[in-house]
């Protein structure tokens, strides 16, 4: 059983243009929905809050890993770590990498995310329970967000 | 049985093994079977096989019946249901946020 999830995705814009939007502090916060304090510097720990309607009281938190310009861009945390009152630092994190590919066309965009293995199984039950609780909302949100403007 | 719930899951790790993964794979196809049957048609010893057996009995994919004097195993989906459910929450996530990306960076 696989113990990652890969994604791929052309996007129709330059590498470099991508490589801005996921590197760039407040750029990465705009689509990702994040509020964050500072820029990302590699080994460092980058420190902001979720800006997702109804999930601001949620703290993101992310060691950033790799910055090899317009190639590869990684972090580790730890998903769904959304209790505030849980210290989650104990636990071993998953390790999220964008890869970036020129094409003819734009960009190709390859993000795994892999080290499940290690999720405590409390954890995955948070996740149920939070996902029942609010995805409904969370998927009109998006909606809303990512339909064409008038 | 309920004590090991508690424990952090290892059933990536357990299933993360070409033998164990061949040995759920036996157990798939429905009923319950002995150590002697699924040993029988691999290079592994019985005491090999059961110690396998053992570490998919601790993360409860598979669970004994005893039947006489053999035990026989039999397979448990559900922790490989949750986890596949898990992953498909992530993945989902992860499709929206690249959505996101994908009209931000195009427009």
């Amino acid at each position: 059983m696989a113990d990652r999830i890969e994604k791929r995705i052309e996007l129709k814009a330059p590498v470099s243009r991508v490589w801005r939007a996921l590197t760039d502090h407040r750029e990465f916060g705009e689509w990702f929905r994040v509020k964050l304090d500072g820029p990302f510097v590699p080994g460092q720990m980058s420190r902001g809050h979720i800006t997702h309607p109804g999930y601001e009281h949620v703290r993101w938190e992310a060691v950033v890993q790799k910055m090899e310009p317009e190639r590869l861009f990684s972090f580790t945390w730890h998903p769904y770590g959304i209790d505030p009152k849980i210290d989650y630092s104990q636990e071993t994190p998953t390790l999220v990498e964008f890869h970036l590919e020129k094409t003819a066309t734009g960009t190709l965009l390859l993000l795994t995310e892999s080290g499940f293995d290690k999720i405590p199984s409390e954890r995955r039950a948070e996740a149920f329970r939070m996902n029942e609780g609010g995805w409904t909302q969370q998927m009109k949100n998006i909606e809303s967000y990512v339909a064409p403007k008038p | 049985m309920t004590a090991n719930r508690q424990a952090p899951a290892t059933v990536f790790a357990a299933l993360g093994d070409k033998t164990r993964l061949l040995l759920v794979a036996k157990l798939c196809r429905g009923q319950p079977r002995s150590i002697s049957q699924l040993t029988a048609g691999s290079r592994l010893t019985r005491q090999a096989i059961t110690k396998h057996l053992r570490v998919l009995e601790r993360v409860e994919i598979v669970h004994s019946v005893r039947t006489g004097r053999e035990s026989r195993f039999e397979l448990d989906p559900e922790p490989m249901e949750e986890i596949k459910k898990y992953l498909d929450l992530v993945s989902k996530q992860w499709d929206q946020a690249l959505s996101r990306l994908k009209s931000f960076v195009e427009r």
